[in-house]
């Protein structure tokens, strides 16, 4: 499958999107959105702690920059393939995967978690993206 | 078109002597287009009266806009005289389920024992449609619908001719979750509908002193209607979907507290009456009822 398009940036958001996203608000567990264009558009103050970034501060960016920045590994530190995270996995294959990750944020703060994500499908079957989850597992470890 | 409100009243009719400036009926509004079609937003109450009104002068084509099935949205379809007309060709519209045809979904009311007769059994001639995410033409003008925030699959619907629109958005809570005043645009429930309308009609269903206690339920406060409309740069609000328990003295009373929080306003914002036309052409005017 080919990567997904860019551009999506600012364009008015679907309903299932919205909810999801004032859900996410008012979660205390870090919580990512992507739309169907693969775009990030929204995560919540929890996820910014996780990233050592508020949201404000990166915006809407396409996940592929986004997961240039987000270190994901095995919790061996082997590096995990965008399409092979769970929220790759979800985007790609529209299903909902799970596995225990290593995170290191732009601080360099590094903690395991368990990562859920799943894909958001309308009443038509339609993909409107992707939601992921993060719950940390364990202390927080530093470069 | 012209636009004329029917039944203006949420929940549940209230018809008696405290609602009859504002009117009793719910939610029903004709839309005439100038190509000569009906759209009907909604089946409340108010479609009851208006058959009566109908079935002199039949349009050319009938098409039945509804935002959701709730019943003060659907309650009138099953005394609305076109209905029974033999042979009339109409056009339901509705929010799509994952689970149910639109039909299969009003046929659980227009059918016993809720009524008597079964909706298959009606002589008109019903086609079902999807509420429409990408714009149709019907006559002179385009309509398209979007899902909105409220309780169950809910749309709104913005309809467009000759430079004009009109926004239909009766049951909506926009603000569920979320600060109207600090969300941006492109994530707000609605906004892309009602996004530069000449004309919307939007749910104001309590007085912000109210609205504390129905959070969830799907509707709006007065102020969350206003900063709505006033981020869509609409030009002009009315106020819809009146509280049950509103008489009409209270209507006023909340007219006056819309007014007196957004100065700039005033002369854009008014309240749905049963009876109200409404005419957009070149430039729009309300007519006195």
């Amino acid at each position: 499958m080919n990567d997904p398009p860019l551009g999506t940036r600012g364009v008015p958001k679907s309903l299932p999107l919205i909810l999801a996203r004032e859900l996410a608000s008012n979660l205390a567990t870090p919580m990512f959105l992507m739309d169907a264009g693969g775009m990030l558009v929204f995560y919540n103050d929890a996820a910014a702690l996780l990233l050592g970034k508020p949201f404000g501060e990166l915006g809407e960016i396409p996940s592929g920059e986004f997961g240039a920045a987000l270190e994901v590994t095995t919790t061996d530190g082997e590096r995990i393939r965008r399409r092979d995270t769970p929220a790759g996995v979800a985007f790609f294959e529209h299903r909902p995967a799970h596995m225990t990750v290593m995170a290191t944020a732009y601080n360099g703060v590094r903690r395991t978690y368990e990562a859920t994500a799943y894909p958001l499908f309308g009443a038509e079957g339609e993909m409107h993206g992707v939601v992921s989850v993060f719950w940390q597992r364990g202390p927080a470890e530093h470069d | 078109m012209r636009a004329r409100v029917w039944g203006c009243r949420g929940s549940v009719a209230a018809p008696g002597p405290d609602t009859v400036k504002y009117g009793g009926n719910t939610s029903c509004i004709e839309v005439r287009l100038a190509s000569g079609q009906a759209l009907v937003l909604d089946a409340g109450t108010g479609m009851r009266p208006l058959g009566v009104s109908m079935q002199e002068d039949l349009p050319v084509e009938l098409h039945v806009m509804l935002t959701h099935l709730h019943l003060d949205h659907l309650q009138g379809l099953g005394f609305f005289r076109p209905l029974f007309a033999p042979g009339l060709d109409i056009h339901i519209w509705g929010p799509t389920s994952p689970v149910q045809h639109l039909s299969e979904r009003i046929a659980m009311y227009l059918s016993p024992p809720l009524f008597p007769v079964r909706l298959e059994d009606v002589p008109s001639n019903i086609t079902f449609h999807d509420a429409p995410e990408e714009p149709v033409t019907i006559g002179s003008a385009t309509v398209r619908a979007a899902k909105v925030t409220h309780q169950g699959p809910t749309v709104g619907y913005r309809i467009e001719e000759a430079g004009d629109s009109l926004v239909y958005l009766p049951d909506h809570e926009p603000s569920l979750g979320a600060d109207l005043a600090t969300l941006p645009a492109s994530w707000m429930s609605g906004h892309d509908l009602a996004n530069g309308a000449t004309v919307l009609f939007h749910d104001a269903q309590y007085r912000d002193h109210e609205y504390g206690a129905h959070v969830g339920w799907g509707h709006s406060s007065i102020s969350d209607a206003m900063e709505f409309a006033n981020k869509a740069d609409v030009g002009e609000l009315v106020l819809f979907h009146h509280d049950p328990y509103h008489t009409d003295d209270e209507l006023d009373a909340l007219l006056a507290e819309a007014r007196r929080g957004w100065p700039g306003m005033e002369d854009r914002v008014r309240l749905a009456s049963e009876g109200m036309v409404i005419n957009l052409g070149a430039e729009s005017a309300v007519e006195p009822r």
